[in-house]
């Protein structure tokens, strides 16, 4: 702004004023360096990637242009319609069940009571833990035999379960690592909304006689749902491209069914070398996740939108 | 009727603490089980019902974690890689976080929202070819480079949104006494922005010590990082699950000790960071 003023022809007159003018920020050579990086480790394999899905080519043997040959073989892969269902299931479910848990307990983490920050702390904590540590030790509890885990739920009268050794119980069992890990992320964001939630519709409705579920599902609910849906955001894209945890646990497995497109993208670059086939299915993955944000924001600003029309 | 409602609030906060408890529970059985596991003889490991605390502990688990797997270089291999990675992620992202923030070009910065939305395999498979051709596998390098995909968008977001509160009015007031703009970021703006660059080198630092993906392409006999070397440990031997314990234990304890110290920082940087990524 005040370059601006200074810009202005009428003070080049006074020298003085003029120096200024001729030192106005210049902000580009700040930029430059990150601009390289960014082009060099981000824009170029974008790039990259792109030129390699239409060609096929397998390391060590030569490269050949086959056009779109490589996106018509995936549209026919079944394996690729598999994993595609697999990513679903295990997306949908990663974000439901840490959004539920992590909106309670940001409620009850929003109250007052002895010990909160303590307690906050370690609850925060598996959200930092190293993945594939983690998936190590959740191996161990799934463990049918030896494991921590069936031997609670035989404490408590249940039998003993297969966990991510059974092909249907797989994804939940992931998904269970998942949530654990990831709950207290969504539970930050929403503490956060509930921070900026104002007392006053709560003392006027406790006035009225509302119910606690009432004060909840209409104000706080309204209220933090813009954070809600930042939650919904962040958590659909880490949880469509996770990868650490199925891998160490699972590397896809028992047989393909926890195989999702994330695993299924690794195999087919880095255990088969099909860097062609692989990077097709690296674009129509990036394109599937790009597809989600853009659908999930653009629910999200037709939200804030109704939102403000009814004020 | 002010005491009944005194206690009516004691008896509140008494419910919440038990339901906090409640929901930390599944926090605590994992690292305690995770301690426990990494203490235990093979026969205390292998015993049903589970024993939680043994009456041998297991020290030399540990010691075999060390002796046994490399594990001394594998973490001088992970110290290298990411104190390296996010070293030169401050050093270019913070510069460029002042400049676009300055530019008022926040809308670049899209490019970043992408990147963090790009599957990291994607990074992988170019990168892992251009270092074949380079000739650089088997040095520590193509894992410092790769790893500047988790690091500088991470240190070029927070400090973009942290620039961004920090006020102007002194850097214009230094650059009409005749300070470049170089002077006015390194005199006035860096000053100011210190709690911004420690929150987002903790994040950097975390998130690339975490790191698995990438290791596991790019990474060879010598050049394992630790999360890497832990996987392997599970694949290649016969699964003993006392030192895999510990193994895993000592991989994540740095991050774990770091996000005790550091709470309110990292606290703050994935909130703002989390609610600006929307």
């Amino acid at each position: 702004m005040a370059s601006v003023s200074i810009d202005n022809p009428i003070d080049e007159t006074t020298e003085r004023r003029s120096k200024p003018a001729r030192l106005a920020p210049n902000y580009w050579p700040f930029v430059m360096p990150a601009l390289l990086v960014v082009s060099a480790v981000i824009v170029f394999p974008w790039l990259f990637t792109l030129w390699m899905s239409v060609n096929s080519w397998t390391l060590g043997q030569p490269r050949t242009f086959i056009g779109f040959a490589n996106y018509l073989r995936l549209a026919q892969d079944m394996r690729f319609w598999e994993s595609l269902w697999h990513t679903t299931t295990y997306t949908v479910l990663s974000v439901v069940l840490p959004l539920f848990f992590g909106t309670l307990a940001a409620l009850v983490f929003d109250a007052k009571f002895p010990l909160r920050g303590f307690l906050r702390g370690i609850f925060v904590m598996p959200m930092m833990a190293t993945p594939v540590a983690v998936a190590l030790v959740w191996t161990m509890m799934f463990h049918p035999q030896l494991g921590v885990l069936n031997y609670l739920l035989s404490l408590v009268g249940i039998g003993p379960q297969e966990w991510i050794y059974n092909q249907t119980a797989v994804i939940p069992s992931l998904v269970l690592v998942e949530t654990w890990q990831w709950t207290p992320l969504v539970m930050l964001i929403v503490l956060g909304g509930l921070a900026a939630v104002p007392r006053e519709p709560y003392e006027s409705a406790e006035i009225d006689g509302a119910t606690a579920w009432q004060k909840f599902r209409y104000l706080t609910v309204p209220m933090i749902a813009p954070f809600l849906m930042i939650a919904v955001i962040i958590r659909s894209i880490d949880a469509i491209k996770s990868f650490d945890i199925i891998y160490a646990m699972t590397q896809g497995g028992p047989g393909t069914a926890s195989e999702t497109i994330n695993i299924y993208l690794y195999n087919t670059a880095f255990a088969y070398y099909d860097i062609g086939y692989g990077s097709a299915m690296a674009v129509v993955f990036f394109l599937i996740i790009i597809a989600l944000s853009f659908v999930l924001l653009m629910v999200r600003a037709r939200a804030n939108w109704s939102d403000m029309e009814e004020r | 009727m002010t005491r009944p409602l005194i206690t009516h609030r004691t008896l509140d906060r008494i419910g919440l603490l038990f339901v906090a408890l409640v929901m930390i529970s599944p926090v605590i059985l994992f690292f305690l089980w995770m301690i426990s596991l990494s203490l235990k003889y093979e026969i205390d490991n292998g015993a049903y019902p589970p024993i939680i605390i043994p009456e041998n502990i297991a020290w030399s688990n540990y010691v075999k974690v060390f002796e046994e797997n490399n594990f001394l270089l594998y973490f001088w291999n992970s110290v290298l890689v990411t104190g390296t990675a996010t070293l030169l992620a401050l050093v270019i992202g913070v510069p460029a976080g002042f400049g676009i923030a300055r530019l008022k070009a926040e809308k670049s910065a899209v490019v970043i929202m992408i990147a963090r939305m790009t599957p990291g395999l994607s990074f992988l498979i170019p990168l892992f070819l251009l270092f074949q051709w380079t000739n650089l596998i088997g040095t520590l390098w193509p894992q410092i480079i790769i790893h500047l995909v988790v690091t500088v968008p991470i240190v070029v977001w927070i400090m973009i949104g942290y620039f961004e509160t920090t006020p102007k009015e002194l850097e214009e007031a230094a650059s009409i006494d005749g300070a470049t703009t170089w002077q006015v970021f390194r005199l006035v703006a860096l000053p100011i922005a210190k709690p911004g660059i420690v929150v987002s080198f903790i994040l950097a630092l975390i998130f690339s010590w975490n790191n698995f993906v990438f290791g596991i392409v790019l990474a060879n006999r010598e050049t394992r990082t630790l999360p890497v070397a832990v996987y392997n440990m599970l694949s290649f031997e016969q699964v003993s699950w006392g030192p895999l314990a510990a193994a895993a234990l000592i991989v994540t304890l740095p991050v774990l000790l770091l996000t005790m110290f550091a709470q309110k920082q990292i606290v703050a940087g994935l909130t703002a960071g989390a609610v600006k990524g929307g």
